[in-house]
């Protein structure tokens, strides 16, 4: 199985992402924003970063680069697709996914240890966890508060398209909790937290971010 | 050459941390008659020429798909700067 990460300028952690991949036993692929084209790859990460220097709003430009046109109809076709912290941001400006990332209320960028609920089990990106699970993953963001407007998040509660819940406490200001969301299909998730930052023993908290990978290379052996 | 100016603001709704960070600073230099302040972006595009209707039309597109996001902004207006305004001041 094949996952591509897509490189933006100012992407950060395509790297580990890339890693990630690999050690879950898939073949990682490097995409590129000014390519239009996809390489055939069987799932897509959306990495973090800064693409674009965070200008204008996190995610707004990189939502438009060439590799995004390619993306989008692939995604609503039904492609496995995750963003992580800015490739959440850029899910939600292109519209995959409902909502939207503003500015951490305190104001300060946040770096912890985060603890989650995962609240469902069955997209194509946490099939590998149990619904209700508690797990911890690093967390590092200045513009992670998660907003939308209240029927939007009635809708997502009602459809169980809210992913992950933040535990404990809330680290930026999102709404009811909200940590990670999913569209209707299941097969495109953003959140803010970072699994490929905890894969391997001797970095980060936990191995908890392994399911994800997993999960995805699954849904592929399945398919 | 002329310009239009587009004025995008947060929906009244939505949080603006920045917004506050700037009104907490504002009694600190004396200003204690403002109650609340919120931040917004201002964005002035060049054309060749005078401003047409057909660039205003062509902003007012822009403004909806890149320069703001309708899920937390408004575009709170569109319009041509004025022959003696200096839209950059």
């Amino acid at each position: 199985m094949k996952v591509g990460v897509v490189t933006f300028p100012g992407s950060l952690d395509d790297r580990d992402a890339l890693r990630a991949v690999r050690a879950v036993g898939a073949e990682p692929v490097s995409l590129w924003h000014g390519d239009a084209d996809l390489k055939g790859v069987d799932a897509v990460i959306l990495p973090g970063g800064f693409s674009y220097g965070d200008y204008l709003r996190c995610g707004a430009i990189a939502r438009f680069a060439p590799v995004m046109d390619a993306l989008v109809p692939a995604a609503q076709g039904g492609l496995p697709v995750l963003g992580i912290c800015n490739g959440f941001q850029v899910l939600c400006e292109s519209h995959l996914l409902p909502g939207a990332l503003i500015r951490n209320d305190h104001r300060k960028f946040n770096c912890v240890d985060q603890r989650l609920v995962v609240e469902n089990a069955s997209t194509a990106w946490t099939s590998d966890f149990e619904a209700g699970q508690e797990i911890t993953i690093v967390l590092k963001n200045g513009e992670g508060g998660y907003v939308a407007d209240e029927a939007t998040l009635d809708r997502l509660e009602g459809e169980g398209q809210v992913v992950f819940r933040y535990a404990a406490s809330n680290p930026n200001g999102s709404y009811r909790d909200i940590a990670g969301v999913t569209n209707e299909r299941g097969n495109v998730v953003g959140l803010m937290p970072h699994p490929e930052h905890c894969i391997e023993d001797g970095y980060g908290p936990s191995l908890d971010g392994l399911p994800f990978f997993t999960s995805v290379l699954r849904q592929a052996v399945s398919a | 050459m002329g310009h239009v100016v587009i004025d995008v603001m947060l929906k009244p709704e939505i949080l603006d941390p920045q917004g506050q960070a700037v009104g907490g600073a504002l009694p600190r230099l004396g200003f204690e008659q403002f109650t609340d302040v919120r931040q917004g972006k201002r964005f002035v595009l060049t054309v060749d020429g005078d401003v047409t209707d057909a660039h205003l039309a062509a902003a007012r597109d822009a403004a909806e798909k890149l320069l703001s996001n309708p899920v937390i902004e408004d575009v709170v207006s569109v319009r041509a700067a004025g022959a003696d305004e200096d839209p950059d001041q």
